[in-house]
């Protein structure tokens, strides 16, 4: 069922450890991460503590770690690591044939 | 705000605690309840301000503007939904009913109760004279008023605060500091006249009015002037001030309307046993409602011990208050002060006092029968604590009698400030944290269970998570209890390796390591792929041994160095471009003008470094905006980078009358040989013409002092929270000898300094000695440096900016997808 899923690009353009933004129109953006080891993760790109872009940081393991005060946000469940406290929300991601899909209802949740 | 209705709990058969009081004391007890036993009751909390649970003593702040309402909260929303508490917020209740235990809200919601607890606080005294009730006239209670004062301030003006006690002075600080005018008027001859003495409360005003408050002391108000709205107030000696806004901040008195009018026993406050049960067993009360032992209070301390007590009985294990002893400090930031206790003298008791005129400081310990009774400090309340630990206590102090008032250092032996030695001696009950009632004993046992950062302790027991100013105290009992543990084993690049930096270093040079992924698996990392910490340290490490070689991996970079550009906490760049010694002229000074015009930038700004900073670009348009600067010539200024980032100047013999040198047109050389290195930390650099060292070459990593018969270059400077002088390195006759000296210096410091390490904590580790052996005993050594440090210059002096003007990396500023719903947004 393609019409639930929002096909938003190739694997390839997101770099490695690296991240892109989608945009929603009047919601917040969606960050797409790709870790080390290929996998690709999307959460609303807000840190649970003072909104850093998550976004903008420096991807590790299965996290990442927010460029503002340097919180580590797990990639897979949202939530932050360590002594902190807080969560993003994820949106569910599919790669088919190389194009990366992202969950439309859960993007709109994430989002508004 | 929307009313939430009570869940239907037809199952739910646990006992119901209704709570009437969303505020300090009602949530606390709630939390010390849930601590000891989270299922027991099923929870209501009734709440007239139409908000969560905030900290009410940070209003303050907030005035001041040092904090958000955002960071003042205490438990935000998904903490009752955690514990299935039922918050109404903004619904008063209106009537108790004890007979068929309800209670009924404002806007007739009717809720029956098993236990009732009421924690109404207090209510601002509003002073009875004509015009108290118009518009523009206001108590300090809530975060209400305070944004009835920002919206007063932000159209300027002048404020009168009545009332000089600690609310008053908050108030006038906070209205001054967001620009009004304000006049603090007070019954009293001496300000805070309940917590500080003649002499202390002196010296107060003196410091409000030098920071321009006008303080009337003695002055009784007689009116509030003011036709629709409040325009001034009226003394009883005739004079009168004019205002656009009145604070009255004369007292508090308890709020105990509510239980009045249910026939509970009431005195000044609510009547409570040690257990906060009322003359009605089915209902407690907490807080500054409340009278116990016919003491009320005004201020958190008690609370916490109260609602321990109350949740002691709650959950039958009863173990009773009795009383509190408390303190003050006024939370008005660069005037420290401190009370405690008694301080009125009288028979039998003797004053101990100190004053350093010089020093702005004023200590006075009062004591009785050996003990110390009272203590107020003013300009120096670091001893505070102690004070009042002994006072509590009641400790004989006749042994220290002679030495007390130098403090605990002094007195404990030490003779030196040593705040760590200080700090151990304090008992496990003192105090600590006396915003969250955290003691020493508490913050050691948090530590122990391995809350080993401020963060995790504030995360834990909460100590200096509120106002913060026991940081330092909190800070120097981590290094106490975690002292063997920090100083065991040398210090590792970070967990995820045992190596320390120089072995690091020493290993990617030794094993002529080409990338990250190849040190961490010849080095036995013990995570896949680094963290945060490491990966930034290795890709330096890596491009400074591998000049022109090594393939820069930005994904290892901080996003300041990924963007060449500084992110703000909005998620915007503020962008600043080079201009060569801090010169620039109408051609650059027009570009950067059209930028931000064109960008729309909000705000541009000279910067500490004689540079202008241009904020509030969005990252999709730094590339247009490189290029327009490119076009004006204009490069990057690396204000992001572990990098060269200034050279400052001075204007030098070209004009001054007292320069010695060109010491611009050297910075100006020194600039533009040295811009776009990568460095282990950021690097300033700065020449003065003359000795007056108008630009701060003193402070710099590296600093040049013009004299008459050469140049003083000098090395490992810094301001920041610890500034550092710098020590000079040497002296040499010409300008080519102090850029060779410049040179060789940066290049030692880019092979041998750990990351994130300056040069002034990487010279006080190494030792200026060391320093001074590798640059100067031997010349060849000195300009081979030099040659490796060109070297390495001949392939990173290429403006990233232009690169990414011109497309390279065009990913890192486009979104990747543009999702526009059809109907769920609109
Ligand atoms: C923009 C500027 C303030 C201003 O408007 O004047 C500034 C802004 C920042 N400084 Fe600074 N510093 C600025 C001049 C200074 C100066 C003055 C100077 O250079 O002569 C100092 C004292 C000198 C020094 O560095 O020793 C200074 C000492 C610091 C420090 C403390 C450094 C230390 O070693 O202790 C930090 C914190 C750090 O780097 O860890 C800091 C950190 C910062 C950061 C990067 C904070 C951050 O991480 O976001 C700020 C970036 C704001 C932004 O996004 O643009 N800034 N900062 C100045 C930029 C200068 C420039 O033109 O490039
Ligand atoms: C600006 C300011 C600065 C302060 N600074 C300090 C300081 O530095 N140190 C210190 O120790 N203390 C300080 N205090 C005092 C401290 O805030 C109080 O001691 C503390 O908040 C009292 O807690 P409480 O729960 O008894 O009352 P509150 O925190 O006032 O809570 C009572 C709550 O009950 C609500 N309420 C009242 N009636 C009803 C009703 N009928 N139905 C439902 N809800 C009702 C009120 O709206 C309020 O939210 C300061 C106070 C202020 C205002
Ligand atoms: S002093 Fe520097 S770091 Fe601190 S707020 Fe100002 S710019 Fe930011
Ligand atoms: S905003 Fe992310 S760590 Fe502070």
């Amino acid at each position: 069922m393609i019409g639930d899923w929002l096909d938003i690009g190739w694997v390839n353009e997101i770099p490695v450890r690296g991240s892109r933004v989608v945009k929603v129109t009047g919601g917040d953006d969606i960050a797409v991460f790709r870790s080390g080891e290929g996998k690709v993760f999307a959460l609303r790109d807000r840190c649970p503590h003072k909104h850093g872009r998550l976004s903008q940081g420096i991807v590790h393991g299965g996290a990442v770690a927010c460029p503002l005060h340097n919180w580590r946000i797990s990639l897979s469940s949202g939530e932050a690591l360590g002594e902190d406290k807080g969560c993003t929300p994820t949106v569910p991601v599919r790669i088919d044939a190389g194009r990366v899909l992202i969950h439309r209802a859960s993007t709109l949740a994430a989002a508004a | 705000m929307e009313h939430q209705t009570i869940p239907a709990c037809g199952d739910d058969t646990r006992e119901h605690l209704v709570v009437v009081g969303n505020g300090m004391a009602g949530c606390r007890a709630v939390e010390e309840l849930l601590a000891r036993d989270p299922a027991r009751y099923r929870i209501t909390i009734f709440g007239a301000e139409p908000r969560v649970n905030y900290n009410r003593i940070m209003l303050s702040p907030v005035l001041a503007g040092e904090k958000s309402f955002a960071e003042i909260v205490i438990n935000g929303q998904e903490w009752y939904d955690e514990h299935g508490i039922a918050l109404i917020a903004g619904d008063p209740v209106a009537a108790i009913d004890r007979a068929a235990k309800t209670v009924t809200t404002r806007s007739g919601l009717t809720t029956g109760y098993d236990r009732l607890l009421i924690a109404t606080g207090s209510d601002p005294f509003i002073i009875p004279v004509p015009g108290k009730d118009l518009p523009g006239v206001i108590g300090f209670r809530d975060m209400n008023d305070v944004e009835t004062m920002l919206e007063a301030a932000d159209k300027g003006g002048a404020a009168v605060v009545i009332g000089g006690g600690l609310l008053g002075l908050e108030a006038a600080h906070g209205l001054s500091l967001r620009g009004m005018k304000v006049t603090v008027i007070h019954l009293m001859p001496t300000l805070m006249e309940r917590q500080l003495d003649e002499a202390a409360g002196w010296l107060l005003k003196q410091a409000l009015e030098s920071r321009g408050q006008t303080i009337l002391t003695g002055a009784d108000t007689a009116e509030i002037v003011g036709a629709s709205h409040v325009e001034g107030v009226r003394l009883k000696d005739g004079t009168t001030i004019p205002a656009d806004l009145v604070v009255m901040a004369v007292g508090i008195r308890p709020s105990v309307a509510l239980a009045r009018e249910a026939g509970i026993a009431i005195g000044r406050g609510i009547h409570v046993d040690d257990h906060m049960v009322t003359s009605d067993p089915a209902i407690l009360a907490v807080g500054e409602c409340v009278e116990h032992d016919g003491q009320v209070y005004g201020l958190v301390a008690p609370l916490w011990e109260m609602c321990r007590a109350l949740a002691d009985g709650l959950v039958e294990q009863p173990t009773g208050y009795r009383g509190s002893v408390t303190s003050t400090k006024l939370k008005v930031s660069g005037i420290d002060v401190f009370s405690a206790g008694d301080f009125a003298s009288a028979d039998g008791t003797e004053d101990i006092v100190l004053r350093d005129a010089s020093r702005g400081i004023y200590k006075r310990v009062v004591v009785r029968d050996d003990r110390i009774v009272g203590a107020v400090l003013y300009g120096d309340t670091a001893d505070g604590g102690w004070y009042f630990d002994l006072l509590k206590r009641g400790e004989d102090i006749s042994a220290l009698r002679d030495v007390l008032i130098f403090g605990q250092s002094f007195a404990s032996g030490g003779g030196q400030a040593d705040p760590k030695a200080a700090v151990a001696a304090l008992s496990d009950s003192a105090e600590i944290c006396g915003c969250n009632g955290v003691s020493k004993g508490q913050v050691v046992s948090c530590i122990a269970k391995g809350a080993h950062s401020l963060d995790a302790l504030r995360g834990t027991c909460k100590a200096s998570a509120s106002c913060g100013s026991c940081t330092g105290l909190v800070e120097s009992l981590l290094a106490l209890t975690l002292g063997d543990e920090v100083q065991a084993g040398a210090k590792t690049v970070c967990k995820c390796t045992s190596f320390g930096h120089d072995d690091v270093r020493r290993e990617i040079v030794a094993q002529a390591m080409r990338s990250i992924p190849e040190v961490m698996q010849k080095l036995h990392w013990s995570t896949p792929d680094g963290c945060s910490s490491c990966r930034p340290a290795l890709n330096y490490y890596l491009l400074c041994a591998l000049p022109g070689e090594y393939v820069d991996d930005q994904q290892s970079r901080f996003v300041n160095e990924r963007m060449h550009a500084n992110i703000q906490k909005d998620g915007t760049y503020s962008v600043v471009p080079r201009m060569w010694g801090g010169l620039t002229n109408p051609r650059e000074l027009r570009a950067i003008a059209d930028v931000v015009e064109k960008y729309d930038a909000p705000m541009v700004k000279v910067t500490g470094g004689q540079r202008l900073d241009i904020f509030g670009i969005r990252k999709e348009d730094l590339p247009a905006v490189w290029a327009d600067l490119n076009a004006a010539g204009m490069v990057s200024g690396h204000a992001y980078g572990k990098a060269l980032r200034t050279v400052k100047t001075c204007v030098g013999s070209e004009w001054c009358r007292f320069g010695t040198q060109d010491s611009t047109g050297l910075g100006v050389k020194i600039e533009q040989a040295t811009w776009g290195s990568w460095m282990p930390h950021k690097f300033k650099i700065a020449v003065s013409g003359c000795p007056r060292n108008c630009a701060e070459a003193t402070i710099k990593d590296f600093g040049i002092i013009c004299v008459d018969s050469g140049y003083e270059l000098h090395v490992g400077g810094n301001g920041g929270i610890k500034v550092r002088v710098t020590d000079l390195l040497c002296k040499v006759a010409t300008e080519a000898e102090a850029m060779l000296h410049c040179a060789a210096f940066i290049q030692l410091y880019r092979e041998e300094a750990w990351y994130l390490e300056r040069t002034a904590p990487w010279i006080e580790r190494v030792g200026l000695a060391y320093v001074q052996s590798r640059l100067l005993d031997d010349t060849e050594v000195r300009a081979a440096l030099a040659r490796r440090f060109f070297h390495s210059q001949s392939f990173s002096q290429d403006d990233p900016w232009a690169k990414r003007a011109e497309g390279a990396e065009r990913e890192q500023h486009a979104p990747m997808a543009h999702f526009t719903p059809r109907k769920e947004f609109a």
